[in-house]
């Protein structure tokens, strides 16, 4: 085939809205190489979703089908697409950069003595070498970006994250769908998953707080919270935090901000002593304005900050305050 | 029951960033060097373990240049019982599966029981060590796990999934598992610790020459450019704090 295949994601027969970033990266892709993309959905019965894609400009929309992918398992979901990508011999493999990715591609990319390009954040291509794309990665938590190229040959497997690619920017047109059925026996499938589960009773709901304070690990010690707390109540603000603060024990879970925890879009979201990792900044990345606080004035959330401070929270925060409960007086 | 952790060294957090002249790297000299965040939670998993299970040994096992072995010794003296040291000076022209590579022979020849990794590094970020490490030794795996239970002959880990949503998975041992933060509270290197750490066994191997060429390679590091225009707020802590109020009430409006 050579081309662009994008492998999308579904649970019990619903998309995960990522694979339609992952899809339109695919169609750019494919249309600066001159070549064609196609996409494949895995699955017990996946035969609507990949009718859904027959509405899609792609060469084909593969339902990749077999009993024993009903439940996502990586020994399944490797085995399976191994022999799809071996019959259909793509150039890139594109995926959305999800856990489920993170959990089997890496294993798939090992097949073919390949290595997974993961967590990408853009695609170039230059003029006189269009057919080598350069995928940009994060460094350090964000700090830096870094360009990396595949070495042919290939197959070269990408994953893509979350919010890099707009899914409305999938385009329309045709598409062939066809059954690929893989050959598959329970006993190569060794884990046994269990059903998904929520722990927590979201007793505390971020999603429709106006302002939020959030606190990441420049706080330092948990002693130090109700700096954060009194201006939390002064703005008549949701107190927030990042992974570490929960990790921690500071805070409970149910106040975690990003992938893993809440995702927010609060008219301010303060962020105080918090780096903007990459997990962080996808859960609260539409807030319309974004106030940051940090010491470290290359620190990636001011990447997308509206209003930020370089300085010491330590010195700011009490200053502000007090200034806020005048200001409100 | 033996079980290996996979430690990486990597980078301090607050480590100060230069990119170095041949723009694909930062300025080794200024950085000091720290155990992988992720790992130090796979190890703390492992001797947890270790604990409940009594008649468990934890062996660390590093790869890298010589400064690593200051990673092992804190993993020593936090309490396992042994450390391999693979010398490996050109870690960093090997893709993961080069690396991947380097870690299973070293691990194969341990054979055990569980190997536990951090889910992925504080520097490279690719996470993907654990599950090529696996493939590798033809083993299965699980990815982002926050606990582990032993179950029967195998394994009940408790794995995360997006949105706050987690499942179980059992699966037989031999495993390998990538380990998520915030499953367990790290313990620190008492003084008994690091004491008793000196008289433990810190073995060092020789890294085999790498068996195929990198798939993938770095071409250029360089900061990030800014999405978004910031508007950088300077002052004393009295003239910052009164310019956030006059943003916040007339233009955000919050206030
Ligand atoms: C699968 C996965 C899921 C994840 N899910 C989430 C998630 O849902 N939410 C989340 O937040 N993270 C998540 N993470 C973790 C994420 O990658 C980061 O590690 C985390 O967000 C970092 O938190 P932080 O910014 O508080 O800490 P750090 O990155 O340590 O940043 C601390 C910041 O504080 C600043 N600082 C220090 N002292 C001061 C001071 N005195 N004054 C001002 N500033 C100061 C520093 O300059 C630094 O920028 C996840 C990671 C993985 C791998």
């Amino acid at each position: 085939m050579s081309g662009v295949l994008v492998v999308m994601e579904q649970r019990s027969g619903a998309w995960n809205r990522m694979s339609f970033e992952a899809l339109a990266a695919g169609q750019q892709l494919a249309a600066k190489l001159g070549a064609e993309c196609s996409a494949a959905v895995v699955g017990s019965d996946p035969g609507a979703l990949a009718t859904e894609l027959s509405s899609k400009k792609l060469k084909k929309a593969f339902a990749v089908q077999h009993a024993l992918l009903g439940i996502y398992t990586s020994d399944g979901y490797v085995a399976a697409l191994e022999q799809l990508i071996k019959e259909e011999n793509p150039d890139f493999v594109l995926l959305p950069h999800t856990y489920q990715v993170r959990d089997y591609a890496p294993a798939l990319a090992t097949r073919f003595q390949q290595v997974l390009i993961s967590d990408v954040i853009g695609i170039r291509t230059e003029d006189d070498r269009a057919d080598s794309p350069i995928f940009v990665r994060q460094l350090l938590q964000g700090k830096l970006n870094a360009d990396y190229r595949h070495i042919p040959p290939g197959p070269c497997f990408v994953s893509i994250q979350a919010g890099t690619f707009r899914a409305d920017a999938v385009e329309d047109g045709t598409a062939a769908t066809e059954t690929f059925s893989p050959r598959l026996s329970p006993d190569q499938i060794r884990n046994k998953p269990g059903e998904p589960f929520r722990e927590s009773s979201h007793t505390v709901d971020l999603t429709a707080a106006p302002v939020i304070v959030s606190v990441g690990r420049g706080i330092g010690e948990e002693g130090n919270l109700p700096i954060v707390e009194e201006l939390a109540k002064a703005l008549g603000a949701e107190l927030a935090a990042s992974r570490p603060i929960c990790d921690n024990g500071w805070l409970p879970m149910e106040r975690q901000v990003g992938s893993s925890g809440q995702t927010v879009s609060p008219k301010l979201y303060v962020a105080i002593g918090i780096s903007g990792a990459i997990q962080h900044l996808v859960g609260m990345k539409g807030s319309k304005a974004v106030l940051a606080i940090n010491k470290d004035e290359n620190a990636p959330i001011f990447e997308i900050a509206d209003y930020g401070v370089a300085g010491d929270l330590f010195e700011i925060v009490p200053e502000l305050t007090k200034a806020i409960q005048t200001a409100k007086s | 029951m033996k079980i290996v952790v996979a430690i990486k060294q990597v980078p301090e957090r607050d480590a100060p960033i230069h990119i170095a002249a041949d723009g694909r790297w930062i300025e080794e000299g200024d950085l000091n060097y720290t155990i992988n965040e992720p790992d130090a939670y796979a190890l703390e998993e492992a001797l947890q373990l270790k604990e409940k299970q009594g008649d468990a040994e934890v062996v660390v096992v590093s790869a890298g240049p010589e400064r690593v072995q200051s990673t092992l010794r804190e993993a020593l003296a936090k309490g396992a019982d042994r450390a391999i040291h693979i010398e490996c000076d050109d870690l960093s022209t090997r893709d993961t599966l080069g690396v991947a590579q380097v870690l299973a022979e070293t691990i194969k020849a341990e054979s055990p029981d569980l190997i536990l990794t951090g889910l992925q590094s504080d520097d490279l970020g690719l996470g993907q060590t654990g599950v090529v490490l696996a493939e590798l030794l033809g083993i299965p795996h699980a990815t982002i796990i926050l606990q582990v239970e032993f179950s029967g002959a195998g394994l009940k880990v408790k794995r995360e999934l997006e949105d706050g949503w987690f499942q179980h998975v059992e699966m037989p041992l031999p495993a390998l598992l990538t380990i998520q933060s915030g499953g367990n509270k790290l313990r620190y290197a008492t003084l008994m610790g690091i004491k008793k750490a000196k008289t433990k066994e810190l073995k060092t191997v020789l890294a085999a020459e790498a068996s195929a060429a990198a798939t993938i390679s770095m071409e250029r590091v360089y900061l990030p450019e800014k999405q978004k225009k910031t508007e950088m707020l300077t002052g004393s802590p009295q003239e910052i704090a009164a310019k956030i109020v006059e943003k916040l009430k007339f233009e955000v409006r919050v206030i």
